[in-house]
């Protein structure tokens, strides 16, 4: 497709200045400078031919900003990439995630050396609970000063819900499933429970807010399973591959809660 | 002609800058109510209407301010009543994408990450707003000029002043060019000359945007805006111009200027007998 181009008869007209252009044709000729670069070189060429007087003009107003150009600062090229990284997690929810890992590592430590905890594994017990707490971080209201510029912007709701889940969990599965291959605990085991809470935390944060939620749900989790378990150094039924199909349930009823309550991530009530 | 043809040019004007508005208010808000905690309701039966300008938002503390822009900034749904921003109404569980990426909002307390450069968080929030991906260095340039932060703009946050914090909260919150801007206590922290500069920049956007400023200052509302809105407990106490406001109070009344006399006149309410303060 070829383009037409500004004629010379009009630049040099537009270049001196002349009166005797038609309103729309001042327009066009103006547009397609805007986008044609070899018609601007023409013009600025026709400048300094025909009007004299406009290009000294135009050579005073450079020398004059040149200094000031020179002294203001130009924009970075390369972003940083912890900036693009916050596209996915807030800068606060670092120090958690890394908690969530160094907990992950010492149940590992404690599994190994073997404390007499018997055939309980220390993993299995906390993984449900671990990604828990970095999704309470990436809500919390105490924790992320912006929360309230978050809440109020279009990408808040269930979009920066899922985004933020979904690095928590990239972040604590890959050091969970490390940790279960260790000590030779199947991913089965382990995975289930741990997506389930996850989801049961969102689901629940919807209506009460998130770091409650998980609070709640933590304390649930240690008073009912993690306690009882230490105790008697027996795996309760909750761990057990027979209990799979409930945890599979929870996970849906979790996931389907949180799809349908979606709205009630973008209000500051998700925040608590 | 001998210049291009029409599809080869850049339109200046596109056509939904030149399209009708389906509102007649960019904020429209009737018998609106909403409740904070179990019981207070900090809005309470409003009937406001703002249109382009800039509206001053005065109010003694504890009037329900800072609720009232929540609930337009769409962060707290309304309890009864009707609020229509934008011409779409906010009653629902919806999460108003579309009307979200049109409004601009300085929360009262502006938080931040300071590890952040402040082009890096207005860089955040144009993302979190939506902005088209390629217009967002320019869009960000832009703003953080507008707020004269331009020289400091690849300085990490937390080497700023209080001043210039609030600055860079307000560079958030022109960033998308929004039609609806909804300013909470922006000028607390500014120095008199950021002020008088704040001023202008409000004037210069209410031209084309509907501007709401919660202050406490009544000068600021003398110098930059075009119409006041008086709220106490929750309800709406006086709207007007500026002079409509002075022209209340007479020599009687508490206050240094024509603006405040008038203000505490309004304030002065008989049945609200609650303390000195």
């Amino acid at each position: 497709m070829s383009v037409e181009h500004a004629s010379m008869r009009i630049i040099d007209g537009y270049a001196r200045g002349d009166t005797d252009f038609a309103a729309d044709e001042v327009w066009a000729l103006e547009a397609h400078l805007e986008a044609c670069e070899g018609c601007r070189d023409r013009l600025s060429a026709a400048v300094t031919a025909e009007a004299p007087a406009v290009a000294a003009l135009v050579g005073t107003v450079w020398s004059d900003l040149e200094p000031q150009l020179a002294a203001s600062a130009t924009m970075p090229r390369q972003r940083r990439w912890s900036a693009r990284l916050s596209r996915w997690m807030t800068p606060t929810m670092v120090p958690w995630l890394a908690m969530v890992v160094s907990v992950t590592l010492l149940a590992l430590l404690l599994d190994l050396v073997d404390t007499g905890s018997g055939e309980v594994s220390l993993v299995l017990l906390l993984a449900p609970i671990l990604p828990v707490l970095g999704v309470a971080a990436s809500w919390s209201r105490g924790l992320d000063p912006a929360y309230e510029l978050t809440a109020s912007v279009p990408r808040a709701g269930l979009y920066l819900v899922l985004r933020r889940t979904a690095s928590v969990l990239a972040v604590v599965v890959p050091a969970l499933l490390v940790a279960g291959w260790v000590t030779g605990v199947t991913a089965a085991q382990w995975l289930l429970p741990c997506l389930a809470f996850t989801s049961t935390t969102l689901a629940l944060g919807g209506v009460v807010g998130v770091t409650r939620a998980a609070v709640a749900l933590a304390a649930v989790w240690a008073a009912a399973v993690v306690a009882p378990t230490l105790a008697t150094s027996r795996t309760t039924f909750a761990l057990q591959t027979g209990s799979l199909p409930v945890w599979g349930l929870v996970l849906a009823l979790g996931t389907a809660v949180v799809i349908a309550r979606r709205g009630a991530y973008s209000v500051l009530g998700a925040h608590r | 002609m001998t210049i291009g043809k029409e599809h080869h040019m850049t339109s200046a004007v596109s056509a939904a800058d030149i399209a009708p508005t389906a509102y007649a208010w960019e904020i429209q808000a009737t018998g609106l109510k909403v409740r904070v905690g179990r019981k207070r309701m900090a809005v309470d039966g409003l009937d406001l209407s703002l249109g382009t300008g800039v509206h001053g938002l005065l109010g003694p503390n504890g009037a329900g301010k800072t609720t009232l822009i929540r609930t337009l900034a769409t962060v707290l749904r309304p309890t009864e009543g009707t609020l229509e921003i934008l011409g779409e109404s906010t009653g629902g569980m919806g999460e108003h994408r579309a009307l979200r990426r049109r409004i601009g909002y300085l929360p009262q307390e502006f938080g931040y990450y300071k590890r952040f450069t402040v082009r890096e968080f207005v860089e955040y929030m144009a993302w979190l707003k939506e902005v088209p991906k390629a217009d967002i260095p320019a869009a960000v340039q832009r703003a953080v000029e507008r707020v004269g932060l331009a020289d400091r703009a690849d300085d990490k946050m937390k080497t700023l002043s209080g001043g210039m914090v609030r600055r860079v909260g307000i560079a958030q919150a022109i960033v998308n060019d929004p039609t609806i801007l909804l300013l909470d206590e922006p000028t607390v922290g500014l120095d008199p000359a950021q002020r008088l500069r704040f001023r202008e920049l409000l004037q210069e956007l209410g031209t084309d945007t509907c501007v709401l400023v919660s202050t406490h200052l009544v000068e600021d509302v003398a110098a930059a805006c075009t119409d006041v809105v008086v709220f106490a407990e929750g309800r709406l106490v006086f709207q007007g111009p500026p002079d409509e406001l002075a022209s209340v109070g007479g020599p009687e009344h508490v206050g240094d200027s024509p603006l405040e006399r008038g203000y505490s006149a309004l304030l002065l309410n008989p049945e609200q007998g609650r303390g000195t303060w």
